[in-house]
């Protein structure tokens, strides 16, 4: 147990160190620091001064270490096109993508999750055909495309639904919430639905063949040898087991949604971190996508180190081997 | 034995056929643009601005000169799309053969020789898999720009944009070639080629890689699909192609801009072809990854 811990960790560490190196590298190298921050038509002795006063003539390890410190404190740099730091401008908008992430998290749950169990069942059904060829398009579809023609449909011709931002929200003082209002819950529909569509295949897929496994199990027939109702047996004793994987996975591709609200955000012109990072890479702002990519990293690391530890401790069976 | 023979010459289900022609159709326009196409977007004195914003053919208004209507500047759209295309799959197979390359070179390296080499690339294709190519792409995109300035990036775009989507696709190839080649690499007639003395590099060229290439091409396809849609959305995010020389990314993005004033057509006709374009790829890949490597993971 402690091992698999601990091995965890290292590979967690491991991932983080080479995620804060190519973070590092594109806050030194990228770019000249000094000509980005000094004034127009500043003298070599100030530009000097500046380097001085950067930490820029140090060696390159006591740099390095410097900016793993400064990192540690939360301290991300200051961003070229807003002249903020980039820490206060992540978290102003971590509320808005975070918001997206989770409804379209539940969405994708409480449509795939059925759907996948019906073409389990009926896997010849005219259903599950139906379910496997949307999928199919759903999959060649990109997040971008999806995102245009609802806006098409929905904003521009029914005018039933915002194309853009995210409404009225509320300030509870640590965090703005679009929950709380009619136009913010309305602006959350589309971009929601979007996001989850691109989760929902992947869903869909992992309970149809979860289930399928499940069902050819032994302890299915025998459950219907005993003549069980159908319920029962699906609903219950089937069900339960392929959700753990299901669990997993979910868990998993929080980290790739957060990533994929990048493009929805920009869609929808939704005011979150993946907004700010695509305007980030116009610009350029090189402190603002280093510090995302720190961002992402951390969440990706924290996320499988969670679920991996969960997982040994709700399946005893992997306590065991190594 | 004989059910052997009849199920290898089977034919494929009629969906596969279907897109198979597909891609067929799309790739031949696409290498024969310049000579099918209506007219030339980049060449000003080829359309006129009298012919602008005119519906597709089968709408009000439509004119049977422009059979999917025209852009702002009365560009035909069949034309700008056949162009657009081009660029998309022009990019796309540049960055499916860019990684395909990296990743058989390193993973028949890392498998052959193991150890050190081994564990460094293994580890690094570990890093780099938790992230997904779509940000990788875009944080290698906005790093060109604050390094090379945009003037650069706009004329070397197409090259930019297939680093940025081979720098995260290599991966895949590299952990499937590896896992071949050690293999491989306990099989006699490798011991034997050893024995003889025959030199690394010819080992791993002549008897270990024929035996992964089928697993890299069904890869490879799947790949395809991937790549395209990559490319897509980097310069629909205005990250990729820029709109003098416009992939269908670029397209859609523009047409984007016009879809309040009515005018759908200009972003929904080249959408309409990329997704035909991945369907396609995909159900052909798929198609041939059950026939030839049922067991191969792809993500």
């Amino acid at each position: 147990m402690i091992k698999i811990v601990s091995a965890r960790l290292l590979q967690a560490v491991l991932v983080m160190v080479a995620v804060t190196a190519v973070a590092f590298v594109m806050f030194r190298f990228v770019g000249d620091p000094v000509s980005m921050m000094v004034r127009e038509g500043a003298s070599q002795a100030e530009k000097d001064a500046l380097r001085v006063a950067l930490g820029l003539d140090k060696s390159l390890a006591v740099q390095f270490g410097e900016f793993v410190w400064r990192v540690l404190h939360g301290n991300l740099g200051t961003s070229l096109r807003y002249q903020q730091p980039v820490t206060e401008l992540l978290i102003a908008r971590l509320p808005a993508t975070l918001e997206l992430v989770i409804v379209a998290t539940i969405l994708s749950l409480a449509l795939g999750i059925p759907l996948g169990i019906i073409s389990a069942l009926k896997p010849n059904g005219i259903l599950s055909r139906l379910i496997q060829s949307v999928t199919l398009i759903g999959v060649s579809m990109p997040t971008f495309v999806t995102g245009l023609l609802l806006i098409l449909v929905f904003a521009v011709n029914l005018r039933w639904l915002p194309s853009s931002g995210r409404g009225d929200v509320v300030d509870l003082g640590f965090w703005q919430t679009g929950f709380l209002t009619a136009s913010g819950l309305k602006s959350l529909i589309l971009p929601s639905i979007t996001l989850a569509l691109f989760q929902l295949t992947l869903i869909m897929r992992l309970v149809r063949s979860e289930m399928i496994d499940v069902l050819s199990s032994d302890y299915i027939r025998f459950a219907f040898a005993r003549g069980l109702s159908r319920r029962h047996i699906y609903g219950r004793l089937a069900l339960r087991n392929t959700l753990m994987p299901v669990i997993t996975v979910t868990g998993l591709q929080i980290g790739q949604l957060i990533a994929f609200a990048i493009v929805t955000e920009t869609v929808f012109q939704w005011p979150g971190m993946g907004l700010l990072f695509t305007n980030a890479v116009g610009f350029p702002d090189i402190p603002v996508l280093a510090a995302y990519l720190l961002f992402v990293g951390l969440m990706f690391v924290l996320i499988n180190m969670i679920v991996d530890v969960l997982y040994t401790f709700v399946d005893p069976r992997l306590r065991t081997k190594q | 034995m004989t059910s052997r023979v009849f199920h290898r010459i089977q034919l494929p289900p009629v969906s596969v056929m279907i897109a198979g022609i597909v891609l067929v159709v799309i790739l031949l326009l696409a290498i024969f643009t310049p000579l099918i196409a209506p007219i030339d977007p980049r060449n000003v004195s080829s359309y006129s601005l009298v012919d602008m914003e005119i519906p597709p053919v089968f709408m009000d208004g439509g004119d049977p000169r422009f059979l999917l209507g025209t852009d702002n500047q009365g560009r035909d759209l069949v034309s700008v799309i056949l162009f657009g295309l081009r660029i998309s799959i022009l990019i796309g197979v540049g960055a499916v053969l860019l990684a395909a390359s990296i990743g058989v070179a390193l993973g028949s390296i890392a498998g052959y020789f193991g150890g050190i080499i081994d564990t460094v690339v293994m580890r690094v294709a570990d890093v780099l898999v938790s992230f997904p190519t779509i940000l990788v792409a875009l944080l290698v995109s906005g790093i060109a720009r604050a390094q090379l300035g945009p003037e650069t990036v706009s004329t070397w775009a197409p090259v930019i944009l297939i680093l940025a989507i081979a720098v995260n696709e290599w991966v895949q190839y590299a952990r499937t070639v590896r896992g071949s080649s050690m293999v491989e690499i306990s099989r006699d007639y490798v011991r034997a080629a050893k024995v003889i003395g025959l030199p690394s590099g010819r080992i791993i060229l002549r008897h270990i890689l024929p035996n992964v290439m089928s697993s890299v091409m069904v890869i490879a396809t799947l790949n395809l699909a991937g790549a395209i849609l990559t490319e897509a959305t980097l310069s629909f995010l205005g990250a990729g192609m820029p709109a003098t020389y416009p992939s269908l990314g670029t397209l859609i993005r523009i047409g984007n801009e016009f879809l309040f004033s009515g005018l759908w057509w200009i972003a929904v006709m080249p959408a309409a072809v990329l997704v035909v374009l991945v369907l396609a790829v995909n159900v052909v890949g798929d198609y041939l990854r059950d026939r030839f490597n049922p067991k191969l993971m792809t993500n």
